[in-house]
């Protein structure tokens, strides 16, 4: 593997990881679409700094978007507050106007500069190892590795310092208001974060890829498990591998590295979706399933219990009949015998069905609920 | 002479408004230490919000709130919160336990993780309330009143002297209610002062021993022996009430 290669993949997951931590408490807040704002209404606030610094890495650059991005919050928040928009009204109204904002300021004033609405929408990952860190002539590696490397490291040390008390305010925010842990400064400090970490992003995954990166991994993470701190595990692991398989898939198809990973975020969450057990689909389509037959064998042993021993015995337990007392369809009614048959509520005795001791305490059981 | 006794609760003078429309006029009201009161009135009253803005959760437009003669600010640690049940989310990743801890972080403040005495006393309370036999268990399998049990394990591991609770008996079994009674009963027994937020009229003179009657502004207060007359309910209700006490 090319030393570029490498770096590439340590920004992808570096990038992933840093996205997936905030987002897992976007996600349990139900503010991912906040994201999605914030990462489209930063875009003045980097074409404004980017004019000033005439670089995209630079911290004056990723503290005055990141000021955008609450700014954006804000407005969101007071818009809300009127009681005269709903929240979704009031992000899809906020960041549009603000990224128009930055659009008009490239297409106007950029022309002579390196801003291109290709690299804003989708960021170049492949480019990124070219912007290298050199003190006095020495080569210390990509910019954008430091760059998110410190996000990543404010995230890690936020996360774990203020962990019971962003649960709290996560979870029940009254109660965290009336303790006196002051849940409006934790949500601007997790916006805050927010911020930094999408500007910090931008440049390699650009503004539309990075919501993947912020609500995939722990959208996936949340069908996995029941515990927070696993879930902050879970969403930096899957963060990593959706970068890692995102870039050989690239590189197999060559196409954009971004693309990729947003895709492979997508599938991997796809399979948990479908897979996983307990809650995915597959298992509750399963359950379902199980349940029916279940059912329709307590029904078979409940009507053979009823008849036993009685005069008309013979006409209710013959197995050829049976369909006709039910009112079942005959094949199901087929299946049904041969699934009660299998688990030996029932036994055969030439064309009749007798209960076992067994199929007898499963319809006592189930009459007695 | 009653106004040099202490109380636990006084609140004054205190409107609070959305806009410019009132929800609460100008109420004042008076809770001895070691009652057990029950708010009451008709929906749209302003139960909730009169339990929030003792607790600071909604700023008052005019008034004052006072918990042991001190605002709630410096009170913080004396007074235990129960919430409705709906105002979180259920789906939250985590467990009873931790739940019922988030009741000490108070008392931990910042940054400090709750640790083995936190859990003990969390164990304690859930005994208190019968859960001890769900601590693992995902808070989204529990039912409606397993749900207030916990809410009401987290308020008793906060040790309060005054405790303010706003519906604990929305859509519980009746089993979940007995046990609540009984818990709020021995509360008082240990001389907590207990404020609920009630609904239900028929039960208001077995379970409490104080009431406020409230609609926009307060009817009356005190105990429910003296207030809780059929004229005070019908001002409260304005005639809608189909209870009548015979």
């Amino acid at each position: 593997m090319l030393q570029v290669q490498l770096e590439i993949q340590l920004i992808a997951i570096v990038t992933a990881v840093a996205c997936a931590l905030p987002g897992v408490y976007l996600v349990l807040r139900r503010m991912t679409l906040m994201s999605d704002a914030i990462s489209h209404a930063i875009l003045p606030g980097i074409v404004l700094a980017f004019f000033l610094t005439e670089s995209l890495s630079s911290p004056l650059l990723i503290l005055a978007a990141a000021g955008t991005g609450v700014l954006t919050v804000v407005f969101v928040e007071l818009l809300q507050r009127t009681k005269l928009v709903k929240e979704d009204a009031a992000i899809g109204l906020t960041f549009p106007a603000l990224f128009s904002i930055g659009v008009i300021l490239i297409s106007r004033f950029a022309g002579n500069v390196h801003l291109d609405m290709d690299a804003v929408l989708l960021g170049e990952l492949a480019y990124a190892p070219l912007n290298r860190l050199e003190i006095a002539s020495y080569d210390l590696g990509p910019v954008s590795l430091y760059v998110m490397g410190g996000i990543l490291m404010l995230s890690l040390v936020f996360i774990f310092v203020f962990y019971k008390e962003l649960k709290l305010a996560t979870f029940d925010a009254g109660l965290a208001a009336t303790l006196g842990f002051a849940p409006a400064l934790i949500h601007y400090g997790l916006m805050t974060l927010v911020s930094v970490t999408i500007v910090g992003a931008f440049d390699a995954v650009g503004s539309i890829l990075v919501v993947a990166l912020i609500a995939g991994p722990p959208a996936t993470a949340y069908l996995m498990t029941d515990r927070l701190s696993r879930m902050l595990i879970l969403s930096a692991v899957i963060g990593s591998v959706n970068a890692v398989s995102g870039y050989w898939l690239a590189h197999l198809f060559d196409v954009s590295i971004a693309g990729a990973i947003a895709t492979m975020t997508l599938l991997v969450f796809g399979l948990i979706f479908l897979c996983v057990p307990n809650r995915g689909l597959i298992a509750i389509a399963r359950r379902h399933a199980r349940q029916r037959w279940e059912f329709a064998q307590t029904m078979l042993v409940i009507h053979l219990l009823n008849h036993e021993g009685l005069p008309e015995a013979e006409e209710e337990s013959a197995i050829a009949n049976l369909h006709e007392h039910l009112s079942w369809d005959p094949t199901f009614a087929h299946q049904v015998v041969r699934y009660a048959l299998n688990n030996r509520c029932v036994l055969q005795e030439e064309t009749q069905l007798v209960l076992t001791e067994h199929g007898r305490s499963v319809a006592q059981q189930a009459l007695v609920q | 002479m009653q106004a040099l006794e202490t109380k636990a609760i006084e609140v004054t003078d205190l409107t609070v408004a959305y806009q410019d429309k009132p929800v609460l006029w100008d109420i004042d009201l008076d809770v001895p230490p070691g009652v057990l009161l029950s708010i009451v009135g008709p929906n749209g009253a302003g139960k909730t919000t009169l339990i929030k803005a003792i607790l600071g959760l909604v700023r008052p437009a005019a008034g004052n709130v006072l918990i042991y003669d001190k605002p709630y600010e410096m009170q913080r640690r004396i007074v235990g919160y129960v919430p409705q049940r709906g105002t979180v989310d259920w789906d939250f990743p985590t467990n009873v336990l931790d739940v019922v801890m988030m009741g000490r972080y108070g008392a931990l403040g910042w940054i400090r993780r709750p640790g083995r005495q936190e859990r003990e006393q969390a164990l304690y309370a859930l005994e208190k309330v019968g859960m001890e036999a769900y601590t693992t268990r995902q808070i989204s399998q529990l039912s409606g009143g397993q749900q207030q049990r916990v809410f009401l394990a987290r308020a008793l591991v906060q040790d309060a002297t005054v405790y303010l609770m706003d519906e604990p008996f929305q859509g519980v079994d009746a089993t979940t209610e007995r046990a609540i009674v009984t818990l709020l009963q021995e509360l008082r027994a240990n001389g907590k002062t207990v404020v609920v937020v009630h609904h239900d009229l028929q039960t208001v003179e077995d379970y409490f021993d104080w009431v406020m009657l409230l609609n926009i502004r307060r009817i009356a207060s005190g105990p429910v022996t003296e207030i809780f007359t059929p004229e005070n309910l019908r001002e409260t209700y304005g005639g809608r009430v189909a209870f009548m006490k015979e």
